[in-house]
């Protein structure tokens, strides 16, 4: 059933499918961060409790969202790499980590600034936030780790196990408004029959995810082929690559060298 | 069977032989239980409040200093190659190898848990949940902390390292365990927390030493 | 449009400062990291062409030794 995934273990096919994908990530991306940042700051009507500060829950509910799907996007890259031993997944894996703290950050920070003038405190010690700063956490040392080993592929292992151990805390992020008592709101788009949000005010946020998603995919395949050159310095296709690309953007100068 | 006592043998006698690795851990965590009513206030009634997070974030950090010694002169050795090329189960050797390094570094501190709980002020009540807590909750220490020794065991500068990997994983546990005190400061029931915390380490227990050999085997390369 | 005018909107209620305060953060955060990415990635492809015009110049100048050294 996944046969058709084989092909992208390998570095040059994987990175001709970010080059596919790219394009249409950005365009998706832009289309839909547009669309749902100006609808969701313009269109939508206000809160009937909250007034116009609600409007941060279209940046702040898809940055949290994301944030943990990023992680275990890596996680599963991770146990791909490791089971498969496929580098593709290791890489894919240290792309992905970058993008998802900043995410991370970002869901900190709107929920913050959001919580500050509705419930009078920038910060609280309440299971939701304290987990999705240990989730911040969990991916600097992923961060951290890969970047303290000078073997690329024994890096991309040693941070693949501790991708999968911070794993856990993912459940406890999401589940920890109903176990325990906390400040922050409980769920609100996962009850699918009679969810507690107006559907105007649905469809920004949906949107919203939908670009934040495209650009969280943009970024990653931009890392993706970093991390491919990086480690495939050496093979021939990325020297031609390479050189394609620099002549074709830079012309002038490459005549220039080329006369000497 | 024997060939795993002769680890879990060597393991003890190296360790005693190194006793100055095994009481400096133990000395941080007096000292920096004292730092507690110096810095913030020696009033008892604050430091009963704050006394059981202090003890376990006191116990965490000083156990972050022992773990290094887990596997690190197996490493730089070769004892560790020789493990691993011994035809032995690697997951069970570094179970072995775990059990002896809790003996040595958590048991003193089950030890000293009186003199601490004394200092911070607990009651007997308070005490005896924190007794639990340590006795369930070290071995997860442990356990846990070993799959990131095995990682950065072949680094030059893990240590730091080390804690920044662990100490976001070990805070459901201090959660768990400060809970579980507080509860009994209040005289009010703490079986769930104690029961949480068992769950991890069952959990633990049975996945952690496979953990721990494969992140060997990626340290060894 | 929920707003009747500009200056409404970028008031945002009242609660300007933390709406802009956010959105522009977010925003920041994305660009920043989008830009890095793309410059880290031109660096790289220049990194590549360098090393093998230097592989290349040292495969040279060791053939320009040993002919010189043949004769």
């Amino acid at each position: 059933m996944w046969k058709w995934l084989h092909p992208y273990a390998k570095t040059e096919r994987a990175y001709q499918l970010c080059l596919t994908l790219q394009p249409w990530f950005w365009a998706g991306a832009l289309l839909c961060l547009s669309v749902g940042t100006v609808w969701g700051l313009a269109f939508a009507p206000q809160d009937y409790q909250q007034g116009d500060s609600f409007r941060i829950i279209y940046i702040h509910v898809p940055s949290a969202i994301l944030s943990m799907g990023t992680y275990v996007a890596m996680a599963i890259a991770a146990l791909v790499g490791m089971v498969w031993q496929w580098r593709t997944a290791y890489m894919s894996m240290i792309a992905m980590a970058p993008i998802g703290a900043v995410m991370t950050f970002i869901a900190l920070f709107t929920g913050a600034a959001w919580g500050k003038p509705m419930w009078g405190a920038w910060w609280v010690w309440d299971a939701r936030l304290t987990s999705e700063l240990i989730l911040l956490f969990l991916y600097m040392g992923v961060i951290a780790l890969y970047g303290a080993f000078e073997d690329k592929q024994q890096a991309g292992k040693a941070a693949g196990v501790m991708a999968l151990v911070g794993v856990v805390n993912i459940p406890i992020i999401h589940y920890s408004v109903e176990w325990w008592n906390t400040l922050h709101q409980g769920a609100t788009i996962s009850k699918f029959d009679n969810p507690s949000i107006a559907p105007e005010m649905l469809w920004p946020l949906l949107i919203s995810l939908l670009g934040f998603a495209f650009f969280i995919g943009a970024v990653t395949t931009v890392r993706l082929r970093n991390e491919i050159v990086l480690r495939e310095m050496h093979r021939p296709w990325v020297q031609a690559l390479a050189i394609s690309q620099l002549a074709s953007k830079q012309q002038v100068n490459h005549s220039v060298k080329g006369g000497n | 069977m024997s060939l795993y006592q002769g680890i879990f043998k060597r393991d003890m006698h190296i360790a005693f032989n190194q006793k100055a690795e095994l009481v400096q851990p133990l000395m941080f965590l007096l000292m920096v239980v004292t730092l507690f009513p110096l810095g913030v206030s020696p009033s008892p009634d604050t430091l009963q409040r704050i006394g059981p997070g202090v003890i376990w974030i006191a116990a965490i950090l000083s156990s972050l200093m022992a773990m290094e010694r887990l596997f690190r002169d197996d490493f730089q050795d070769g004892s560790l190659e020789q493990y691993m090329l011994s035809g032995l189960a690697l997951p069970a050797v570094s179970a072995v190898k775990v059990a002896a390094h809790w003996l040595v570094s958590f048991v003193p501190l089950l030890l000293l848990s009186p003199l601490l709980a004394m200092f911070l002020n607990l009651t007997v009540d308070m005490y005896i949940a924190l007794v639990l807590t340590l006795l369930l909750g070290t071995p997860l220490l442990s356990l846990i902390g070993a799959i990131a020794v095995g990682l950065t065991v072949g680094l030059q500068k893990g240590g730091v390292l080390l804690a920044l990997l662990l100490i976001p994983v070990f805070i459901p546990l201090l959660i768990f365990a400060t809970s579980a005190v507080d509860s009994a400061a209040l005289q009010l029931p703490y079986h769930a927390q104690l029961a949480i915390i068992a769950a991890m380490l069952l959990l633990a227990a049975a996945l952690a030493p496979f953990a721990i050999a494969y992140s060997l085997k990626v340290s060894q390369n | 449009m929920q707003f009747e005018s500009l200056a409404d909107f970028i008031n945002m209620g009242g609660y300007a400062f933390y709406v802009w305060l956010s959105f522009g953060v977010t925003f920041a955060a994305m660009a920043i990291i989008a830009i890095q990415s793309f410059i880290k990635h031109r660096n790289l492809l220049k990194q590549v062409v360098v090393e093998k015009e230097r592989k290349a110049r040292i495969k040279k100048a060791r053939q320009q030794q040993q002919e010189s050294t043949s004769l």
